[in-house]
């Protein structure tokens, strides 16, 4: 008898769990007024959304992400099947090679049109032959620095290597960022993978590291509004931003060049709603609505129709949001160097880090 | 000598409340910043809080923190004394056993324990969402209610459950009038235990929750590119005075029973 019990109760609890995985783990399908959306946090206008959704019917389910290392293996994974995302550069090239993006039908997206050709000729970095990706955002990353705290103007990446500005430096805490500017003043690409070329590099990172006062990513906001610093290496899209609160503060691409960065949207293979994805991006192309986006995250918009609209003529003609084609030229984005390369980028960086 | 031992007591409590509160009332005073930026003070203002009501996102995940919290420790509390109870009644072996097993969830890395769970939930087809947040919330917070309740259960003398019964009480009612009062202080500790582990989670929530659905923790961390919102900060701030509250409540009422015990 207690053996039959015990069975029963066995029995019971499986049922359970069963009913209850069953029931609650059902994937919603068949539902296609949904598009589900993956974007770095704070990178769109809310408002923008409840346009999208009043004008089209289609429910957007929104996620957000903080960095593309950490999106990643959730769409690898394929935990959730996302419909449209916006990753940079270097990252879109790992997920074509992963084989994870589809490519987009742009008969569908007829806005992309809006968007400059200059930016998708510097997609092709990345994304050769545009097939994958529209570009959302996109910066630069250069030097910010304090008018009352330099002498004259800043113009290369010299001055972050001076020592007249001992202790006054802020340098990026970012592998890439901090050995591509390296690369970038010694005159090669910050791309390369020559071993002394990145020897070179690391030396002169290693030489600057008794200038540095600290090495921050997202402090140096504050710390230049503060007039903590004369000068620290910046994104451009923070920019804006510090110039507003703090007006002796100037940003400049340097001479030399410098990273520019892409955030594009791009539709997974695994997309269930491919179609309302194609909506989704084809409306975030709209002049307007770029323009209400550019507004409130304060990134370069790639948009030149919405370019055009924006009111203030300050902005809409500012070399800190939209740099000359010329330097832009001198520009380059990451390109994804695999993982070997990764590590020997890591292993410089760390070096430099523990200032030998 | 006397006094200078006082004294450097004294400086040491002082210390030890700059150390673990400086932090937080540098947070509290920046909510009340009319401007954005961290480093600058542009007069007092109110307008975070009136920002923080309006922000549905915000809100929103704050409810999703609350109830996961809840009901992912009532649940656990509910399991992990059940499971402590029959550990209880074991042989010393399989007992020593049982507790390694559950003793290994919490030492693993949190990021070990969200990452196998998403593969584990991707594997059944379970859809992320909601609810497989609420299930990996249960599932790492029950050793916290073992390990809270078996200390309690092995100092209860299981002598008293038997000499219940041989006064007549049901095992059921023997169990509810004898060994629940108990072990009762074990269970809530690690009610509360739980709750808080819950309350804080970042990794394990990142990794098991499907699109659109955030708590707290996973809402701060997306903004970090941006830099957080001021909203934040008056949300902290209000969570953290809900807190202090609630326990200066609870250790008064404690003091109170103590003495009336007493006396």
């Amino acid at each position: 008898m207690r053996k039959v019990r015990r069975v029963l109760a066995v029995l019971l609890i499986l049922a359970l769990a069963a009913t209850c995985f069953s029931a609650c783990g059902k994937k919603s399908s068949g539902d296609d007024q949904v598009v589900y959306v993956y974007n770095w946090g704070e990178y769109i206008d809310p408002d923008a959304l409840d346009m999208f959704e009043e004008e089209t019917g289609i429910r957007v389910i929104y996620d957000e992400y903080e960095t593309n290392e950490i999106m990643f293996p959730k769409v690898q994974a394929g935990a959730v099947a996302y419909d449209v995302i916006c990753p940079s550069d270097y990252m879109i090239a790992k997920m074509i090679e992963e084989d994870l993006l589809q490519p987009i039908n742009f008969d569908n997206i007829p806005n992309v049109e809006n968007i400059g050709s200059i930016y998708k000729e510097m997609s092709e970095e990345f994304d050769p032959g545009n097939k994958f990706s529209v570009p959302y955002c996109w910066g630069t990353v250069g030097i910010l620095y304090n008018k009352t705290m330099v002498d004259g103007e800043i113009t290369s990446w010299s001055a972050i290597f001076d020592e007249k500005y001992a202790d006054n430096i802020l340098m990026i805490d970012s592998v890439r960022d901090a050995m591509g500017v390296a690369l970038k003043y010694l005159g090669y690409s910050l791309n390369s993978t020559h071993e002394g070329e990145l020897e070179e590099a690391k030396n002169l990172l290693i030489e600057q590291y008794p200038l540095v006062q600290a090495y921050v990513v997202d402090q140096v906001r504050d710390k230049m509004i503060n007039n903590e610093a004369a000068l620290g290496v910046i994104y451009s899209g923070e920019a804006i931003y510090t110039a507003r609160e703090n007006e002796d503060l100037v940003y400049v691409v340097p001479d030399e060049g410098s990273n520019v960065w892409i955030d594009s949207w791009v539709i997974p293979k695994n997309a269930p709603n491919v179609e309302n994805a194609e909506k989704f991006i084809d409306f975030m192309c709209r002049p307007e609505i770029a323009l209400l986006n550019f507004d409130y995250i304060t990134y370069s918009t790639p948009n030149v129709a919405a370019q055009e609209l924006i009111e203030d003529e300050d902005i809409r003609t500012s070399k800190t949001a939209f740099p000359d084609d010329e330097i832009l030229h001198r520009c380059e984005a990451f390109v994804y160097l695999g993982e070997e390369m990764d590590e020997i980028y890591n292993a410089k960086w760390e070096e430099v880090k523990s200032g030998q | 000598m006397v006094k200078l031992g006082k004294f450097f007591k004294g400086l040491y409590v002082v210390l030890m409340g700059i150390f673990l509160y400086a932090p937080i009332f540098t947070l509290i005073v920046f909510s009340f910043n009319a401007g954005k930026s961290r480093a600058k003070w542009d007069g007092f203002s109110l307008k975070w809080y009136a920002a923080l009501f309006q922000n549905q996102t915000i809100l929103q995940a704050l409810y999703n923190t609350i109830i996961i919290a809840l009901v992912s420790s009532l649940i656990a509390t509910l399991i992990g004394t059940m499971a402590s109870i029959a550990m209880n009644r074991m042989k010393k072996l399989p007992r020593q056993v049982m507790m390694g097993i559950t003793n290994i969830p919490m030492l693993n890395a949190d990021i070990v324990t969200g990452i196998s769970l998403m593969l584990l939930f991707i594997m059944m087809d379970f859809a992320l969402g909601f609810t497989s947040v609420l299930l990996a919330h249960i599932t790492f917070n029950i050793p916290y209610v073992i390990l809270s309740v078996m200390p309690k259960l092995k100092q209860t003398d299981r002598h008293v459950f038997e000499a219940a019964q041989d006064l007549g009480a049901t095992p059921i009612s023997a169990f509810f009038k004898v060994v629940l009062p108990d072990i009762f202080p074990g269970i809530l500790s690690g009610f509360l235990l739980a709750f808080t582990m819950s309350l804080d989670d970042f990794v394990i929530t990142h990794f098991t929750k499907g699109a659109g659905v955030d708590t707290i923790s996973t809402k701060v961390y997306t903004e970090l590119r941006k830099g957080i919102k001021p909203e934040m900060y008056a949300l902290s701030t209000l969570m953290f005075v809900t807190v202090l509250i609630l326990l200066v409540f609870i250790n008064r009422r404690r003091d109170r029973q103590n003495e009336a015990q007493k006396i």
